[in-house]
């Protein structure tokens, strides 16, 4: 089911005429209207006109999020205040926050892309979403929002946190589709079992979840366990929030949506363009935006393009599900490891629960990476020797896959803290 | 057979303190225990007067917990006795995972928890061989 088959099933010649149109549109404007960009682009000697095919976008800067904590709050926008009707800002974990603002046709879109992505999801007029992403300056509560009223489905504005009510509203109010990160998914189904109810007796039938990286692993338990179909949904508050990618239900990567982002893939170290297919960083740049236009926006999100047709019928370009993030990855001993690896790892082992903590320390002049694992009742043993039995095949399995030696540390349930938003997997105490 | 409840427990402050606190909240009276430890973590094995109800409360409290069958076995309480219990347990080859002694006893006896491979198999040897072991019922109520 499509919510707007025009553009989404467009044909790929058709479609990439339009992304030309609307590149040149973007790029005039920002050269225009925004002083960062045309100093950059001044600088590496670029003209808007310069712009005259798909390709041509290798010839324009990069855009970073330290670009838009330079120009802090409001540097980056390209309409006057007067025109902004909505301001979002991420969480500023690691310093201050980036923040985005839309006019009112940007809401317009973003609205049209989570009732296209909702859709693509199975939801209809019919479902009773769920909608546990935080609301407030972070985007994925609104984002969702608007786009599962704009499908005029019932919409439970139930917002991240109280575990506990969230799943007495599932189950009173019947949800069919649930929104939220996935290790929330899994939070919630503990809490379900301690609860003592079986997510076979809710009305559950989909969950879409974003806002962190999760692997296919993670799907199948979250599938299992809760009794339903995950699809993985992509967004960044940079670029418009959630709903700038979706899977559909063939669940062989996300559709990107190209009428309104154009994205590439480079290699993070040089910022080469690579060619389709090949694994290396998102670049996104944005073709409709007008209070906040991107350009060439390093995603540091770490995944493939497929632009081979899908059997859903849509056209839109395929990303592969988030492999992990540049900046996510612990450089241990020289070898790349991003958390990723581990859970896929963790969850290749019969009985072993996903959580898990990554912990990173400096020994001397050395590096030792530390992983921590929740003993659950399906693999623990009044036996010392087969518990040890336990952390060594895993200490083997982790080592195989990730190149380097690691110690493994069985931990109580539960001694891993919980998120209801993103998932915190790493530890980093090294004092560089 | 008599139920043991094993627990995990991480080499942290106070974690057996609060395993015991919580039984004791529910009025369970330990019976008999050992603890298996390495430097990371141990697994803590109890006897108790009611062994459904400690390995419900203890789940509810979010530990790690698992019932295991294990035997108590009567040994006279006189030099050579336990030799002579293993001694009949090494001829009928019944393999031994662990054993750990009981706290209160029964008169001249001493009572000591046999973790075995083969439960049927040893209480089997044990009948033949004159061996004598409590019934779940006999040690919860001691």
């Amino acid at each position: 089911m499509y919510w707007d088959a025009e553009m989404e099933c467009m044909p790929r010649e058709e479609l990439d005429q339009l992304k030309l149109r609307r590149l040149k549109e973007t790029v005039f404007r920002v050269y225009a209207f925004v002083p960062h960009y045309r100093d950059k682009m001044d600088a590496a000697g670029i003209k808007p006109y310069d712009i005259q095919t798909l390709e041509d976008i290798k010839y324009l800067p990069f855009t970073t999020k330290q670009d838009l904590r330079d120009n802090y709050p409001f540097g980056l926008f390209a309409v006057p205040m007067s025109d902004v009707v909505r301001i979002h800002s991420s969480s500023g974990t690691t310093g201050k926050p980036t923040v985005v603002g839309y006019t009112k046709k940007d809401l317009y879109t973003w609205t049209e892309l989570m009732a296209r992505a909702l859709t693509c999801a199975g939801a209809t007029r019919h479902s009773m979403i769920q909608n546990a992403y935080g609301y407030g300056l972070f985007t994925g509560g609104l984002g969702v929002h608007y786009g599962a009223e704009r499908i005029c489905a019932s919409v439970i504005p139930s917002s991240g946190g109280n575990t506990k009510r969230q799943v007495m509203l599932m189950q009173d109010f019947g949800t069919t589709l649930i929104t939220c990160t996935p290790s929330y998914a899994l939070y919630m189904y503990e809490v379900m079992q301690e609860m003592g109810i079986s997510p076979r007796d809710l009305k559950l039938k989909a969950g879409i979840f974003g806002a962190e990286p999760w692997t296919e692993s993670m799907r199948r338990d979250i599938e299992a366990r809760l009794g339903i179909d995950a699809y993985d949904i992509y967004g960044l508050s940079e670029i418009i929030g959630p709903g700038v990618a979706i899977e559909c239900p063939q669940k062989k990567g996300l559709h990107l949506f190209e009428d309104h982002f154009m994205p590439e893939i480079i290699d993070p170290g040089s910022g080469e363009v690579l060619p389709p297919g090949a694994e290396g960083e998102l670049v996104i740049t944005t073709l409709t935006k007008e209070a906040l236009p991107v350009i060439r926006y390093r995603t540091r999100d770490l995944t493939s393009l497929d632009y081979q047709g899908c059997s859903c019928g849509r056209s839109h370009v395929r990303m592969h599900k988030v492999m992990g993030r540049s900046d996510d990855m612990i450089i241990i001993r020289g070898v790349n490891v991003f958390p990723s690896m581990v859970e896929s790892v963790l969850l290749s082992i019969p009985g072993v629960e996903p959580h898990y903590l990554l912990i990173v320390d400096r020994v001397g002049t050395l590096d030792e990476l530390e992983v921590w694992v929740e003993v659950s009742e399906k693999v623990f043993s009044d036996q010392v020797k087969k518990l040890e039995e336990l952390g060594k095949l895993i200490r083997k399995e982790l080592e195989g896959t990730l190149g380097i030696g690691v110690k493994v540390r069985l931990v109580e349930p539960r001694s891993i803290e919980r998120s209801e938003g993103k998932a915190k997997r790493i530890i980093d105490r090294r004092k560089l | 057979m008599v139920k043991q409840i094993s627990i995990f427990l991480e080499n942290k402050a106070g974690r057996l303190a609060s395993v015991t606190r919580v039984l004791g909240e529910a009025g369970i009276n330990i019976r008999a225990l050992s603890i298996a430890d390495t430097s990371d973590f141990g697994v803590l094995r109890l006897i108790v007067n009611e062994p459904s109800l400690a390995y419900r409360i203890l789940n509810e409290a979010g530990f790690t917990v698992s019932e295991t069958e294990v035997m108590a076995v009567r040994i006279p309480d006189s030099p050579g006795g336990l030799a002579g219990v293993l001694e009949v347990m090494a001829g009928a080859g019944v393999n031994i995972e662990y054993l750990y002694a009981f706290i209160g006893t029964t008169s001249e006896d001493a009572l000591v928890i046999f973790k075995v491979e083969d439960v049927e198999e040893a209480a089997r040897v044990f009948a033949e061989r004159d061996v004598q072991f409590l019934d779940a019922e006999e040690v919860y109520a001691l």
